[in-house]
């Protein structure tokens, strides 16, 4: 029968090309820059890494978990016992029957690649996707019925040449698009550089349960700073982009492309990927960056990304929300290589937009963005009696005041957050005029120069002082402070404190039973993550347990925890404030609404002014020190807060008289 | 406003100082001086030399190299040492077409005269306080010098010349980390160091605050506001000359000068 001689042929010549394929993309990966990975270990990590983690994400679709693991799994089967029964020939009937169970697990998987294929959302790319399904169920029946007569099920000859050769077509078929197009370009490749990513991946403490999400310092030396062209990110920065499934989760998730600002994620990547591979973006079947046409960006490894390729304004639009990294089930890391090409744009070029080139002067000279006297900044606290660290050298708390301290609004917080640690007698003190802004602002602006002076003189003060713990009102200095100061310790020296948030601290004292707290009255109270203390951070919990304490049952919204959608004010996307068709701010308010909130709770100084930007009517905004704050009864006047529960009581009753 | 006016034959000196912000009182790119660099920049970008006296190892200096700068000549004298011997001298060896400064710097004597020293050393005519440079023409250039409340006058002026570049011209570029700190700082030694023993002599001391007269609005309308903001000074009593024999126009300055008992 010519499938007999003919099928190992085409085995052995499909892996050949997909060999020559991989060997060709490896060698565009490698065009990168060095960057150090263990590859054996990373390697062995690989199966685990690919099993739990990032089936993990994947999970969080159950249909697509389940149809994956189907096809996936059945075609890995199969693959291995189709080499060993049509390529090395092992006749043996239980590996034929083996064979074909697996050929039937993917057939059933392909089903169901194929159902979802029929009405594909929007997030989803079509072009060659849409070709997929298709050519998985090729393979799985072609495979089947060829192997039905090593089975023993059919006779040797059965169907003659003609099924020989429709069988040939569809092996051809079946092989072209997941053997040979995994090493050339197809989609199957992100099987194979899939797998490498996860093996070789830039930040590997997010396996196994871990988080990484500090940015990687700049080497301050180099002949270049920062990504211009695609060969400037590291090698396996480019292996990550090759990952890419274009299943659009970042898309659906992502602020600025919901808002109509140029960005979308996915596109981003996929441009990657047309850089470090060299052609244009024409053959792009998904959404296009918001107002950008597709099919007119060209680019290449060694050609200037934003001169293009990429418009400056795309990279501008990211608010560093991570909503896209938290969701994408290749574990690509986009706020990365985009915060990279800002560094370029800002470190070398000067090209800041609109107020980006004045806060960044501001941050230089004054240490805060908005260039006040840095010799007042203790002025919010001139009624407060603060100690001083430089008074009292050593003190269990350090309360990390950050920028607020020059803003009205911001300054109510801090204090309600000042008169919660004096109710529960907590030993603090302050920085005063020693602090500086945490350089959040200027290391997304991608002035990596900056943010390294200001970290390191701020190292230097705090490293004067004893102290146990640092607490901040704000999540990006909580950031900073917590995973991208460590980095800029001097050599042999590593910070000996904790950091916590607010929102954590207090509910530490809360639950050690420092605080009085009366009950919350009042309407609906939803609660708004903030990214830099959730998806940066993983702290979901404390303000939850915090707001249950004072007897708020949370109207969750449907973008909360780990999906919460971003203010619109990280990444120093209000500073470069990009057009777009609609305000991130607005949109989010409108979803706050849905819930019937008359109350947003909120534990970030920077979400408390994008919202409260937004016009009225609109739920009211407060931090929850705040709220705590003004739950509070105080321990040497117990009675007044009695007195003041009555007064509301009765004025209720009046309210019901009048109303009678 | 300005498209690419370039003048690539153009030799253009632009002087900087070291700057002082107002509120941190830390070294900075000072405000004039980063435009009079702006402005060498767009107007010839290969003719521009930006040219500085003092200390070679001034690392504050960079901010102006970080606006695209690969160099910046230095002449190296002493802290105490007086600026404009050590500039005039040098700049009468390069013979530019055009002598770019700040108003005043932004720290120590401030005194704002370095362009009429500069201009009365090298014998060339001064402009003060330019908003830009309109076009240069058969060895005369067409300037706007910026005047209070968002007034121009147009003035022409023979090449080769000094001017002070004012607060109005365009902003100065974003200084960028990369380029700033490879610039090469050229230093060359200064051949006239003059020691201002004046200078030596003084202590320098924050300036008291001067209280602030109360500000007192009599507009009543937003109309009104916009025209006290906008409306030209009143000063009455002017007399405009123009085109008449310049010993006229001179005696008619003299004379007002004795009026008002500037000069007795």
């Amino acid at each position: 029968m010519i499938l007999d001689w003919l099928l190992p042929v085409l085995l052995s010549v499909a892996l050949l090309l997909a060999v020559a394929g991989m060997l060709k993309r490896i060698s565009l990966w490698r065009a990168g820059q060095p960057e150090k990975v263990n590859l054996f270990s990373g390697l062995m990590a690989m199966p685990r890494r690919y099993l739990v983690d990032l089936h993990h994400v994947v999970e969080r679709d159950k249909y697509m978990s389940k149809t994956h693991v189907a096809t996936a799994g059945g075609f890995v089967l199969s693959m291995v016992l189709i080499l060993a029964v049509h390529l090395f020939g092992v006749e043996s009937r239980w590996l034929s029957y083996a064979l074909l169970g697996a050929l039937v697990l993917m057939f059933v998987g392909a089903l169901f690649v194929f159902k979802r294929r029929l009405n594909p959302p929007s997030r989803l790319s079509k072009g060659p996707w849409m070709r997929l399904p298709k050519s998985l169920l090729m393979f799985a029946v072609s495979f089947f019925i060829a192997t039905l007569p090593a089975a023993g099920i059919l006779p040797e000859n059965f169907g003659g040449w003609v099924l020989a050769v429709v069988l040939a077509a569809g092996i051809v078929w079946g092989l072209g698009e997941l053997v040979f197009g995994m090493g050339w370009g197809g989609p199957m490749k992100h099987a194979f550089a899939g797998s490498l990513h996860l093996a070789f991946h830039r930040r590997p403490e997010r396996f196994g349960g871990g988080r990484s999400t500090g940015l990687k310092a700049v080497d301050l030396t180099a002949s270049k700073l920062g990504v211009e062209k695609p060969t400037d990110f590291k090698w396996n920065q480019l292996l990550g982009f090759d990952a890419c499934v274009q299943c659009g989760k970042c898309e659906a998730m992502c602020p600025a492309f919901a808002a109509g600002q140029p960005l979308n994620p996915k596109k981003l990547i996929q441009d990657m990927v047309v850089g470090l591979a060299g052609g244009s973006d024409a053959k792009f079947a998904g959404s296009p960056y918001p107002g950008i046409e597709v099919g007119k960006a060209e680019g290449g490894p060694n050609k200037t990304i934003t001169e293009g390729l990429v418009s400056p304004d795309t990279l501008w639009s990211c608010t560093t929300c991570r909503a896209c990294v938290e969701e994408c089930p290749m574990m690509i890391e986009h706020v990365d290589a985009i915060v990279d090409m800002r560094r370029f744009l800002t470190l070398e070029k000067g090209n800041t937009p609109n107020k980006g080139a004045e806060v960044l002067d501001n941050l230089i000279a004054t240490d805060n963005p908005n260039g006040f006297n840095p010799g007042s900044r203790m002025n919010w606290a001139a009624d407060q009696n603060l100690r001083v660290l430089k008074d009292v050298k050593e003190v269990d708390v350090v309360f990390w005041v950050s920028d607020g301290a020059f803003d009205m609004r911001s300054q109510r917080i801090l204090r309600a957050f000042v008169k919660v640690l004096k109710a529960a007698n907590v030993d603090f003190a302050v920085l005063g005029d020693e602090e500086r802004d945490s350089g959040d602002v200027a290391r997304r602006l991608g002035d990596d120069a900056t943010f390294q002076s200001l970290a390191k003189r701020n190292i230097a003060a705090l490293s004067q002082y004893k102290f146990n713990r640092i607490v901040t009102t704000d999540p990006h200095a909580f950031h900073c402070l917590k995973n991208e100061y460590p980095e800029l310790y001097p050599a042999g020296q590593k910070p000996d404190y904790d950091v916590l948030h607010h929102t954590t601290f207090i509910n530490e004292l809360v639950k050690a039973g420092l605080l009085n707290l009366e009950e919350f009255k009042g309407g609906t109270v939803t609660y708004h993550d903030p990214c830099y203390l959730g998806r940066y951070n993983g702290e979901y919990d404390s303000p939850r347990e915090l707001l249950g304490e004072l007897g708020i049952k949370l109207a969750e919204m449907e973008r909360s925890g780990f999906r919460s959608r971003c203010c619109g004010g990280g990444g120093g996307a209000p500073i470069t404030d990009i057009p777009g068709e609609r305000r991130i701010a607005d949109m989010r308010m409108a979803e706050i609404k849905e819930v019937g909130a008359e109350l947003v709770a909120v534990g970030c100084q920077q979400c408390t002014a994008m919202l409260e930007g937004v016009v009225e009517p609109r739920a009211e905004v407060k931090d929850i020190a705040e709220l705590v704050a003004d739950a509070l009864i105080e321990d040497d006047a117990p009675v007044s807060g009695k007195q003041s529960a009555n007064k509301s009581a009765a004025k209720q009753k009046q309210a019901g008289e009048v109303a009678v | 406003m300005q498209p690419d006016k370039k003048f690539p034959d153009l030799r253009i000196k632009a002087l900087i100082s070291v700057g002082k912000h107002p509120g941190s009182g830390r070294a900075r790119r000072a405000e004039t001086d980063a435009r009079a660099v702006e402005m060498g920049l767009k107007l010839a970008p290969k003719g521009l030399e930006v040219l500085h006296a003092g200390n070679p190892e001034e690392d504050s200096l960079r901010a102006y190299a970080g606006m695209g700068l690969q160099k910046l000549r230095i002449i190296a004298q002493g802290d105490n040492a007086d600026a404009v011997p050590a500039l005039s001298q040098y700049l009468r060896g390069e013979t530019p077409d055009i002598v770019l400064t700040g108003v005043r710097a932004e720290s120590g004597e401030s005194s704002g005269m370095v362009p009429y020293l500069l201009g009365e050393a090298l014998g060339w005519p001064v402009v003060t306080r330019l908003a830009e440079i309109v076009a240069i023409e058969n060895g005369q250039a067409e300037v706007l010098q910026a005047l209070p409340r968002g007034q121009r006058r147009s003035l022409k002026v023979p090449l080769p010349f000094v001017a002070s570049v004012d607060m109005a011209a365009e902003a100065p570029r974003q200084s960028a980390f990369g380029p700033a700190s490879r610039a090469e700082l050229a230093a060359v030694n200064a051949q006239a160091e003059v020691t201002d023993a004046v200078k030596a002599g003084w202590s320098e001391a924050p300036a008291r605050k001067r209280p602030k007269r109360l500000k007192v609005v009599k507009a009543k309308t937003a109309a009104d506001r916009f025209k006290a903001a906008t409306a030209k000074s009143s000063g009455d009593g002017g007399k405009v000359l123009r085109d008449q024999p310049a010993t006229e126009m001179a005696q008619a300055v003299f004379d007002l000068l004795l009026e008002e008992g500037v000069i007795r």
